[in-house]
């Protein structure tokens, strides 16, 4: 049995920062992680992703990005690298290959068990991320056998698929990306999508990433947000990293011969049925965008900065199909291929603390779990819209060592 | 919503704080949620039948309302029959628009625009080839609806088309006709 004051499940971007926050307040902690440092960027991502955020927010407390291609978007090997150096940087205490199997709690803190032996700490931070687990529909599973059945997280190249059609099912920036890269290797797609957000990836000359960090809307706190629970489910942007970056919407997706369906609804007999509603997600999305843009441009005039940028643009609504597709025989189509974007979640299975709720979602206060000492880093909007990202996890990472060291300072002061 | 709080005009006569109200009661209380809708039928004569509507259950118990709604469906003099009542297929139709014109009055009224009018034209296509059994592969049901709203309101076209498009993304109609749904036809 080993003790440390504080335990972090994770080697991420989040558990790092976090790392250095606790070194600079003097924290004895140690960071448990199941792989190598950037576990999930190393081992979970397709070959050819791309961050989704240009170099310059590649950013993490005390490391800038300082290379020569702010505008450009790191290969999985570059973000990989980028973390190793930063756990370098910051001296973190890593237990490499350390798998946390349960976390129970006890009186003086929580007694963590890991296929190499158990720890005890005082505090503990879950670094572990938010993308542990690819969700698919609960009928996913009617799919007849033959069909072979992926998700984001199995997939790495097209040619890996058999030669033949593929179904997407969902079109944030995941299933969107795919669609792309699969119908360019000559397998035709029919992608699923419901609800998703659609932005232009540069927008008046820059990318829309420096607009939406510009104008607040990264910044924006979760305790501003209508509906927390409806903030925090909103699914990514449909966006891609690449060189040169391109749009990534509906609309290009189909010109290179996607074909788009609405949100899948079921499988019965090998035919999937889809929603009628495609016309209104394409229409909320058109709204939502040009609401954003509207915004941008607000803030764009408010600063003066007119005759600096490009001028105001908007975009061809999303083009929706002449009669879209209702249901499809994967059979008849020639289909071999079904792939489920259809989000990620947390895995907490090895949390044995009454903090989840019924819906299996952590019980938190931005961040401050709710069981004493307890703290959680790097969940979409969290704190802030730029919560889940490499660029905002460095402020949610202080803000909670903050917090942990007053716990802690607390917890001494009540027992002495 | 608590009793302090000072209640908002009300521009479309929809009372969104108790709504709202509602909505944070029910999300601690599952199971008051969980509501069924009841109708009951009666053939007439020829392919004339009489609904009735009165009870439903929902919020943990029984209602029962001061009045039986009833609702007479038939067939007009070209399919041969009374015409004592509209279609069942236009009844759908007068589902989807009052479902919609119901969730358009509730944004409006949450978002603060005072709607002047609010008009809709529906149409539904439909292949008699399909309930006929001319073709097996035209289906019975309709091939294709649009609604077309004509409304006034102190927005701007976008704030209108907004409305419009969250009252679809909140309707239960049109949740119903856009996608499927198990339905279990017995006989006692």
């Amino acid at each position: 049995m080993r003790k440390v004051t504080t335990l972090i499940v994770g080697a991420g971007q989040a558990g790092l920062a976090m790392s250095r926050e606790l070194t600079a307040r003097s924290i004895d902690h140690v960071l448990l992680e199941r792989g190598e440092v950037a576990n999930s960027w190393r081992t979970e991502r397709w070959d050819s992703l791309r961050l989704l955020t240009p170099n310059w927010m590649s950013a993490l407390p005390g490391m800038p990005y300082l290379g020569t291609s702010p505008d450009g978007f790191m290969s999985m090997g570059e973000t990989v690298a980028l973390l190793d150096r930063y756990g370098a940087q910051v001296a973190a205490p890593i237990e490499a290959n350390t798998t946390v199997q349960e976390i129970q709690s006890i009186d003086s803190g929580y007694l963590v068990q890991t296929d190499r032996g158990s720890w005890k700490c005082r505090t503990l931070v879950i670094a572990s991320g938010a993308c542990n687990i690819a969700s698919r529909p609960r009928w996913s599973s009617e799919l007849p056998g033959k069909i072979a059945s992926l998700t984001p997280m199995d997939y790495r190249a097209p040619d890996m698929l058999e030669p033949a059609p593929v179904l997407v099912v969902g079109a944030s920036a995941s299933g969107a990306q795919l669609a792309r890269e699969i119908q360019l290797s000559g397998r035709d797609v029919v992608l699923a999508t419901g609800e998703h957000v659609r932005a232009p990836r540069r927008y008046r000359g820059l990318d829309i990433m420096h607009w939406m960090e510009a104008c607040g809307i990264f910044g924006r706190r979760i305790e501003d947000a209508d509906d927390a629970r409806r903030a925090r489910r909103v699914p990514s942007i449909q966006l891609s990293g690449g060189d040169p970056a391109e749009t990534l919407d509906l609309n290009s997706l189909q010109d290179i011969g996607v074909r788009i369906a609405g949100r899948a609804m079921g499988c019965s007999s090998g035919t999937i049925q889809f929603s009628g509603a495609l016309a209104n997600v394409c229409a909320l999305a058109d709204l939502k965008m040009n609401r954003m843009l509207g915004e941008i441009d607000a803030w764009i005039d408010e600063q003066g900065l007119v005759g600096a940028v490009e001028p105001v643009e908007r975009f061809r609504s999303t083009e929706l199909p002449d009669d879209p597709l209702l249901s499809l025989d994967l059979a008849r189509a020639g289909i071999r291929t079904v792939i489920w974007a259809t989000g990620y979640r947390p895995d907490y299975r090895w949390l044995g603390l009454p903090v989840l709720t019924p819906r299996g979602e952590l019980r938190h206060d931005r961040g401050v779990v709710d069981a004493p000492g307890v703290y959680v880093l790097g969940l979409p909007f969290m704190r802030t819209r730029k919560s889940s990202f490499i660029a905002g996890v460095g402020a949610d990472a202080a803000a909670l060592a903050s917090h942990l060291h007053d716990y802690l300072a607390c917890a001494s002061r009540a027992a002495a | 919503m608590s009793v302090i709080d000072t209640p908002r005009t009300v521009l479309n006569g929809v009372n969104v704080d108790a709504l709202l109200g509602a909505r944070v009661a029910l999300e601690s209380a599952p199971p008051a949620a969980a509501f069924t809708w009841k109708a009951t039928a009666e053939w007439q004569d020829g392919v004339h039948t009489r609904t009735s509507i009165n009870g439903f259950h929902g919020l943990g118990e029984d209602h029962r309302r001061e009045r039986t709604f009833a609702i007479d469906t038939d067939h007009p003099p070209c399919f041969a029959a009374t015409d004592l009542g509209a279609t069942p297929v236009e009844v759908v139709l007068a589902g989807l628009a009052g479902c919609l014109g119901a969730g358009i009055a509730t944004v409006a009224e949450n978002r603060g625009v005072k709607l002047h009018s609010v008009k809709a034209v529906l149409e539904a296509d439909m292949d008699l080839f399909g309930i006929l059994g001319i073709d097996a592969d035209v289906r019975n049901g309709f091939s294709a609806v649009r609604v077309n709203f004509e409304i006034v309101a102190d927005a701007s076209d976008e704030d209108i088309r907004a409305i419009v498009a969250q009252s679809q993304k909140r309707s239960a109609v049109f949740d119903i006709l856009v996608n499927p749904t198990n339905v279990v036809v017995e006989v006692n």
